[in-house]
């Protein structure tokens, strides 16, 4: 079987982020950045898949500015096989991204998509969606288990009520949620190999793909803040507020 | 304007995630279809006709609509788009599941997770785990969009009339089978609803501990939540985890219990009314959002809950 993993440059998950007083944006000027942490379960995943004799190769893409050349590096530190690096400056959303991986698969050809179900920038959980869409393959959203199978794969899905069980015919696109697995920490060994890996760039003109978005952001604003709130001296005074003043018990 | 508003059901009972989505959908116009697409679901559908502003719920019921699979429900809803200048779904595990692939097909945007509708084709969403909010534009024909369910008032569920038609069902499409769901059981109320959470994290230490958390539950009608690190330790089921990732919650009080405050946290919960954080270290950023905030152990502070409000009964 083979893989694809598309992952996404973002803010690392520790950051406090700033919002742009002209309302352009998020201020990203000297903020760390990092692969997707949804990304990095997904490349886990398959890495795992590989490992384990059920798949043979593990093809890393991501779609943005030559700086995701990082996190494909930490992607074949982690141990994947190969990437590709589809360049582009323009802005990104989710149905031109997925229309560009539709293109890559069609190049590519594997057996099983791996992204991860959510952004954690833009916050929209649709890519992994649209590219199953148009290519007419299964969808296995929010993976917590993945067991492939003779020309299937089951897949365990984190729901609102609890979890849920599909297989889908091979190929099919799977999207990853926390519980999958715990990424490994990369070696250091495995930097310098990975610095080997064939990394190969590609233009969205090669792909023929239309990146246009489709959304305009048109202001992006802090939410209103919380009131500052006090603190209580024990939980007789904690009741007595909540009943009293607060009026919620 | 019309409005197709795609119903969330277990083909038993419309879920409540339904009626703030059609709240939603009468800012965006009069004329509001429901689209209940099941198996053996007709009891749903009459349901459904009784929520005021909806004019007109279509029924599609078929064996391969009974799990609301996404590749099953996406040509129905695609056949049935061009009726349509809007399309919603609740922003729930259903809805985010579903909506991207129809709109992918239907070649335009979905815009996720909307909160407010400034006008026909401007909305404002949540971004970067609600540090910020982004106003959206859209000039697509039919504008796809799922819900936050916290940011809409809920519809009522009676006093309305629509009339309920028949939905051809489109062909079986096959790429999936459902095969079961584990479903965590519970007789307190549901975690997106209800008016007053209790969660806990990864201070309460044990899946154990979590009982703690429920006897102060059984008091106050609340549902029980928690944070990633509590659900990863396996102290709780998956469902349980408010947060950026998990479920958006925004009740009337919500009590963070050994919750340390993470932004990913906060993101899910930041909205309630009235946020109480009990929690040893003082410096825990929980306290930045918390309205009422008390530096204790646990340990010490549940049970004295407990028998507080015990006496506040009497
Ligand atoms: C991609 C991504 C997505 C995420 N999504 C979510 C999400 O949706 N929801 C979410 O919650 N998190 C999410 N997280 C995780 C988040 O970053 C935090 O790691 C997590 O919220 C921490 O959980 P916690 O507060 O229970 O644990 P900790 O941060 O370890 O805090 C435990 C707290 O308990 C207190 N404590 C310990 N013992 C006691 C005691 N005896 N009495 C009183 N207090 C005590 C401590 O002082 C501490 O503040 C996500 C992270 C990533 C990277
Ligand atoms: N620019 C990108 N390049 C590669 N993969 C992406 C890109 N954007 C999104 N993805 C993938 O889609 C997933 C979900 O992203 P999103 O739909 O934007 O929340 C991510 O975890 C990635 O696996």
């Amino acid at each position: 079987m083979k893989l694809l993993v598309p992952v996404k440059r973002t803010i690392d998950a520790n950051v406090r982020v700033s919002v742009k007083k002209d309302g352009s944006g998020i201020d990203t000027a000297n903020v760390k950045m990092a692969m997707n942490p949804f990304c990095e379960i997904a490349v886990e995943e398959a890495i795992r898949l590989k490992e384990a004799g059920q798949a043979e190769e593990v093809v890393l893409v991501s779609i943005g500015t030559g700086k995701c050349e990082e996190v494909l590096r930490s992607g074949l530190a982690m141990g994947a096989d190969r990437a590709l690096l589809v360049e582009s400056d323009a802005e990104l959303q989710p149905l031109g991204v997925a229309k560009a991986l539709k293109a890559v698969v069609e190049k590519e050809s594997p057996d099983l998509v791996i992204l991860g179900k959510q952004a954690i920038d833009d916050d929209n959980n649709q890519t992994g969606q649209m590219l199953a869409a148009l290519l007419n393959w299964p969808q296995g959203t929010f993976a917590s288990k993945v067991e492939p199978g003779e020309g299937k794969v089951t897949v365990t899905r984190e729901v609102d009520g609890g979890l849920e069980t599909l297989t889908l015919k091979l190929p099919a696109v799977i999207t990853t949620d926390l519980r999958l697995n715990k990424p490994r920490y990369i070696k250091l060994p495995n930097i310098m190999k990975a610095k080997k890996k064939p990394l190969d760039r590609l233009s969205p003109d090669d792909l023929q793909v239309d990146l246009t978005p489709h959304l305009k952001v048109t202001n992006v604003a802090e939410p209103p803040a919380r009131s500052g709130g006090v603190r209580v001296e024990n939980v007789q005074e904690l009741v007595d507020k909540l009943h009293n003043e607060a009026k919620v018990i | 304007m019309s409005v197709l508003v795609i119903a969330e059901h277990d083909n038993q009972s419309l879920s409540a995630s339904v009626l703030p989505t059609v709240t939603a959908a009468t800012q965006l116009g009069e004329d509001i279809t429901l689209l209940v697409a099941g198996h053996d679901c007709g009891g749903v559908a009459d349901a459904a006709a009784q929520i005021p502003g909806v004019s007109r719920v279509l029924l599609a019921d078929a064996a391969h609509y009974e799990h609301g699979l996404a590749e099953e429900l996406t040509p129905l809803i695609v056949n049935a788009a061009t009726d349509y200048a809007y399309i919603l779904a609740p922003a729930t595990t259903f809805g985010k599941n579903l909506l991207p692939r129809v709109a992918a097909l239907l070649d335009v945007a979905q815009i996720s997770d909307i909160v407010k509708v400034i006008d026909g084709e401007t909305f404002e969403r949540p971004v970067y785990a609600g540090n910020a909010i982004a106003t959206v534009q859209s000039s697509d024909a039919v504008k796809v969009m799922t819900v936050r369910t916290t940011a809409f008032d809920p519809a009522t569920t009676s006093g309305g009339s629509a009339s309920v038609e028949t939905l051809e069902a489109t062909e079986p499409v096959g790429l999936s089978e459902f095969v079961g769901r584990d479903y965590s059981e519970s007789d307190r109320p549901d975690l997106a609803t209800a008016r007053v959470v209790i969660s806990g994290g990864r201070g309460l230490g044990t899946a154990e501990n979590f009982k703690l958390l429920e006897a102060i539950a059984d008091k106050l009608g609340a549902a029980i939540g928690a944070s990633r690190a509590a659900v990863d330790a396996g102290y709780v089921p998956n469902d349980y985890q408010v947060g950026q990732t998990g479920k958006i919650v925004a009740p009337d009080l919500y009590i963070a219990v050994g919750i340390s405050g993470a932004i990913q946290h906060l993101a899910g919960m930041k909205d309630s009314k009235v946020i109480v954080a009990i929690n040893k270290d003082e410096e825990a950023p929980i306290f930045e959002v918390a309205d009422y905030g008390l530096v204790a152990d646990l340990f010490e502070a549940l049970p004295e809950f407990s028998k507080a409000l015990d006496e506040l009964d009497n």
